[in-house]
C-alpha cells in the first residue's frame, strides 16, 4: 500500500497544526461557530447529537495493522473504546471532545492517516473496490489511481467551496463492488482495442433527497489525463450550480438539469481548455504509486484443499470466503454485522485483533468495504481455520455476507442530529427476526439497507429492500421500498406503499420474503424477482 | 476605503468598479465588479484594458469566486483581481494560488492570522494560478 | 415550558441551562419563558455553549423534565442502543422514556 513521503507527511502536519490553530481561536471566542464549522468540517468533525463526531479517511479502504492498531487506540484514548466503520470506507468516532482533537489528529498523522475532506463541501475519499489486488476478474488494481486521485484532489485551491460534496469511485472491473454509479464522479479502467488502459467516465450520480444514477460522459479517457478532466468536471460543476439552495446544488441536479448532452459538451469544452495548461501528472509519478501496490510475495506450492469437517468453519467459508486470484490464496470477509448486534461497530479489543490478523495472515493488509465490513485479502486457505477460530472468538464469525442479516444501516436518531428515526434498533430486530442459517441460506442474497432521513447515508436507495425513516407527527415511522441496487445493473428502489411503525415494517419485509419464496424461479434472487414481477408482484402481499 | 490587504507593487486603479454589463457597455473602464454568478469569459474581448477585478463573495461558501480568479488568469490578465465580501482569513493561502493578489473583506483580516496561513502549507500537490511547482515535480526533477 | 440546550463547546457534551449555568442533565433545566434569545446570546458570545436553541418541554411528576421532541429526549439520555454509554447505565428502563 502507499506510504508517505516527506512530502505527504509535511503536509499532513501541516493541516494538523493548522487546525490546532483554528481550534485554539474558537475555543478563544476569536472564531464564531459559523466561522469555524466549515473549517472543522475540512478536517471531518462534526458536531452531533452526543459530541463531536470524527471521522477519519481510510483512503479507498485499505488499511495496515500499524493503522488500525492506532485507531484501536484512539477508540480507547479519546472516544468510549469504539468506532464505526461508513458506507464509504471511512471510520467514525462518535464521542470526540473537540479540545483534545489536534492531539487526535497528530496521534493519526504520525501513522499516515487523518480526516481531510471526510466532510464538508469537499472532495470526498475516493472509494474503491474492496479487493482490489485480489480479485481475478479486474484489469489492473485500482488503487494506484485512487490514490493519484486522491493527492490530486486535495487541497485543490479552485475548489476550497464546492457547492457540496463530492464523492469519486475508482474500478477496474465488470463487476462493480464500489457502488459505482452512485457517485457523482467515477471511473471504470478498461483496454481498448489497441491494448490501451483508459478510463470510462460517469458522472452525475447521488443519493440523498433526490437520488439519481450517474450517465457515462465518455467510453475512453487516456489515464494521463485524469486530472485534466476532473478539472473541468468540477469546474462546471462549481461555476454553474446553483447556491442558493442547499438541497439543490449537488452535481446529480446540474446534469439533470442541463441535460447529459450539454453537461458533456460543456465539461469535453472545458477539458479541452485544461489539456492546454499542461497540469497532468506525468508517467513517472503513476510508476512511483504503482510500485507501492506491487502483489505481495505470494508462495506457490501451498494447499488447495480446505478442511470442511467443522461445520460452523465450513458455513464461513462457503459464505465469507471469495476466490484469489493467486494459487493457495483466498479473500477473507470479516462480517461486522454479528446477529442483534450494531451493524458496522467495532471494538478497541476487535481492531486489535483484526489488526494481528492481518499482519500475520494477511500480508499486513485490511480492507473497509462499503457495507460497513473489513476484509482481509490476502490470507493462504490453508490459514482460513486459524483466522475464523480467532474471529469467531472475538464475536466476528458471523458468516452473513450479502445474506439477509448483513444490513447496512446509518447511524441514525441514536446519534445523527439530521435523522429523523433511530435505524439501528430496527437493524438489530430484523437481524434477529432472520437469523436462522437455514432461513438465510434459503433466501439467499438479500441487501436491506436503512437510512434514519432522506440524506440516504445508509444507501437505502440501493437497496434490495430499502428502508427510509421518517418523522410522522413526532413518531417515527419507516418507509419501504423495492429493487435497489449498487451494483453493475444498478438501480434505484421504489417506495411500496404507505409507512410502518417499527414493528409493522419488520412484519411488512417478512411478508414481502415470503411472496418473494413463493414466487420465485430456481436461482432467482430477490432483486431478480422484483425486476421480473415488479412492485405490482409483492404490493399486494405486502399490503393485503 | 477600509483595509485592503494587497501583494502588488504597481498604484492601485482608482476608477470605481462598474459590473460586468456595464464595463463591456463603457470602452474606458478599467475597474469591473464581477459578481459570484458572472461569467468572467465575458471579459475575453476586452481584456486589454482592465485593470482591477473586484471578484465577489457573497457568503464565504459560494465558492465560484475561486473559479473567476483562475479563469481570469488563464485567460492571461496580471491585472490586480480583488477578493471582497465574506472572506475568510483561513482560505487567503488557496485565494491566492487562484490568482487574487488583494483582499478586501467584509471582516478585516488580523495580521498574525493572514502570516499564519500564508506560511502554513510547505508545498503544493497540484498546479494552480500560481507558479508554485508541484510536489510531484518536486519527486521526480 | 421552554427550556435551553446545546453543546459543550470543549467536550461536545449535550447540556441544559440550569439558570445559572449549564448541566448535563435534562432534570436541572429550567423554564426561560421569552429570555431564551438573550440567554442563549449571551452564553455563546461567552463560549459557555455552543449552538444553544430553546425547546419545548414538559415538566415531569418527581421532578423531571420531558422535551417534546424525540430528538432532544436521545440527547438528554444517550444512544439508546448502547444504554453502557447513557447517563442512566444503571437503569433498565430509562431508554423507555426516550421513545
Amino acid at each position: 500500500m502507499y506510504r508517505y513521503d516527506q512530502y505527504d507527511h509535511a503536509m499532513v502536519q501541516a493541516r494538523v497544526e493548522e487546525f490546532r490553530d483554528q481550534t485554539r481561536r474558537r475555543l478563544e471566542g476569536k472564531l464564531t461557530d459559523d466561522q469555524f464549522k466549515p473549517l472543522r468540517l475540512k478536517n471531518g468533525l462534526y458536531l452531533q447529537l452526543h459530541a463531536y463526531m470524527l471521522r477519519v479517511a481510510i483512503p479507498y479502504g485499505t488499511l495496515n495493522s500499524v493503522q488500525m492498531r492506532k485507531l484501536a487506540h484512539i477508540a480507547r484514548k479519546y472516544d468510549r473504546g469504539y468506532g464505526h466503520i461508513t458506507t464509504r470506507q471511512n471510520i467514525q468516532y462518535n464521542w470526540i471532545k473537540l479540545e483534545e482533537a489536534p492531539d487526535l489528529l497528530a496521534e493519526l498523522a504520525e501513522v499516515e492517516m487523518h480526516g481531510i475532506q471526510t466532510s464538508g463541501e469537499s472532495i470526498r475519499n475516493v472509494s474503491a473496490d474492496q479487493y482490489a489486488g485480489a480479485a481475478a476478474d479486474e484489469i489492473i488494481d485500482p488503487r494506484p489511481w485512487a490514490e493519484m486521485i486522491r493527492q490530486m484532489t486535495t487541497f485543490m485551491p479552485e475548489f476550497s467551496y464546492l457547492p457540496r460534496k463530492f464523492k469519486i469511485a475508482v474500478i477496474a472491473s465488470e463487476a462493480d463492488r464500489a457502488a459505482l454509479r452512485w457517485h457523482d464522479f467515477a471511473v471504470r479502467i478498461v483496454k481498448n482495442e489497441a491494448g490501451e488502459i483508459g478510463f470510462e467516465t460517469y458522472a452525475g450520480g447521488g443519493m440523498g433527497r433526490t437520488p439519481f444514477i450517474a450517465f457515462k460522459i465518455r467510453d475512453f479517457l487516456p489515464t494521463s489525463q485524469i486530472l485534466s478532466y476532473m478539472q473541468a468536471v468540477l469546474r462546471v460543476w462549481n461555476r454553474n450550480a446553483r447556491r442558493d439552495n442547499i438541497h439543490k446544488q449537488r452535481m446529480k441536479i446540474l446534469v439533470h438539469e442541463l441535460g447529459e448532452e450539454e453537461f458533456r459538451r460543456q465539461v469535453e469544452e472545458e477539458f479541452e481548455h485544461f489539456l492546454t495548461l499542461g497540469e497532468d501528472f506525468p508517467q513517472a509519478e503513476y510508476d512511483r504509486i504503482a510500485a507501492y501496490f506491487a502483489p505481495p510475495p505470494f508462495e506457490t506450492g501451498l494447499a488447495e484443499e480446505i478442511d470442511r469437517s467443522d461445520p460452523a468453519f465450513a458455513a464461513w467459508v462457503d459464505q465469507q470466503v471469495v476466490a484469489h486470484k493467486a494459487p493457495g490464496y483466498a479473500i477473507a470477509n470479516i462480517s461486522l454485522k454479528p446477529i442483534g448486534q450494531i451493524p458496522g461497530d467495532i471494538s478497541a479489543e476487535q481492531m486489535d485483533l483484526v489488526a494481528d490478523l492481518a499482519e500475520r495472515y494477511s500480508f499486513d493488509e485490511l480492507r473497509a468495504t462499503h457495507a460497513q465490513n473489513l476484509v482481509l485479502p490476502h490470507v493462504r486457505k490453508q490459514d482460513l481455520y486459524a483466522v475464523w477460530t480467532a474471529l469467531h472468538e472475538a464475536g466476528l464469525g458471523e458468516a452473513n455476507l450479502d445474506l439477509v442479516t448483513d444490513i447496512i444501516a446509518c447511524p441514525g436518531l441514536d446519534y445523527c442530529s439530521l435523522a429523523n428515526a433511530r435505524s439501528i434498533p430496527l437493524a438489530q430486530k430484523l437481524s434477529e427476526r432472520f437469523a436462522d442459517p437455514a432461513r438465510q441460506q434459503d433466501l439467499g442474497e438479500l441487501k436491506i439497507k436503512i437510512s434514519g432521513c432522506i440524506n440516504a447515508c445508509g444507501h437505502h436507495h440501493a437497496g434490495n429492500i430499502g428502508i427510509l425513516g421518517v418523522d410522522r407527527k413526532g413518531a417515527e415511522s419507516y418507509q419501504l421500498l423495492l429493487g435497489g441496487s449498487g451494483d453493475e445493473d444498478t438501480s434505484q428502489a421504489k417506495i411500496a406503499g404507505p409507512g410502518f411503525d417499527e414493528a409493522g415494517i419488520i412484519d411488512a419485509i417478512e411478508r414481502a420474503v415470503e411472496q418473494y419464496r413463493s414466487i420465485r424461479t430456481p436461482g432467482e434472487r430477490f432483486i431478480d424477482t422484483y425486476r421480473r414481477v415488479g412492485m405490482d408482484g409483492f404490493k399486494e402481499a405486502i399490503y393485503g | 476605503m477600509g483595509d485592503t490587504l494587497r501583494f502588488r507593487d504597481d498604484p492601485v486603479p482608482d476608477e470605481p468598479a462598474v459590473s460586468l454589463d456595464a464595463f463591456l457597455d463603457q470602452p474606458d473602464a478599467a475597474s469591473v465588479r464581477i459578481e459570484a454568478g458572472d461569467d468572467v469569459r465575458r471579459l475575453a474581448p476586452v481584456l486589454g484594458r482592465l485593470k482591477l477585478a473586484e471578484v465577489d463573495f457573497p457568503k464565504f461558501r459560494d465558492g465560484r469566486g475561486f473559479s473567476s480568479a483562475r479563469v481570469l488568469r488563464e485567460m492571461g490578465y496580471a491585472g490586480e483581481i480583488k477578493a471582497t465580501g465574506d472572506v475568510l482569513v483561513d482560505l487567503v493561502w488557496f485565494m491566492r494560488r487562484c490568482g487574487f493578489d488583494s483582499f478586501a473583506p467584509n471582516v478585516p483580516f488580523n495580521d498574525d492570522d493572514v502570516e499564519a496561513a500564508l506560511t502554513r502549507y510547505p508545498h503544493v500537490y497540484q498546479h494552480a494560478a500560481d507558479d508554485l511547482v508541484p510536489i510531484w515535480k518536486l519527486r521526480h526533477g | 415550558m421552554k427550556i435551553l440546550t446545546g453543546n459543550d463547546l470543549k467536550t461536545g457534551a449535550v447540556v441544559w441551562w440550569d439558570g445559572q449555568g449549564w448541566s448535563i442533565h435534562v432534570e436541572d433545566a429550567v423554564d426561560v419563558g421569552d429570555a431564551a434569545e438573550a440567554i442563549l446570546a449571551r452564553e455563546d458570545a461567552a463560549c459557555r455553549v455552543n449552538g444553544g436553541y430553546a425547546i419545548d418541554a414538559e415538566p415531569e411528576a418527581g421532578g423531571g423534565v420531558r422535551p417534546a421532541h424525540i430528538k432532544d429526549r436521545v440527547r438528554a439520555y444517550g444512544p439508546t442502543v448502547r444504554p453502557d454509554l447513557t447517563l442512566k447505565p444503571a437503569d433498565p428502563n430509562a431508554g423507555n422514556w426516550v421513545i
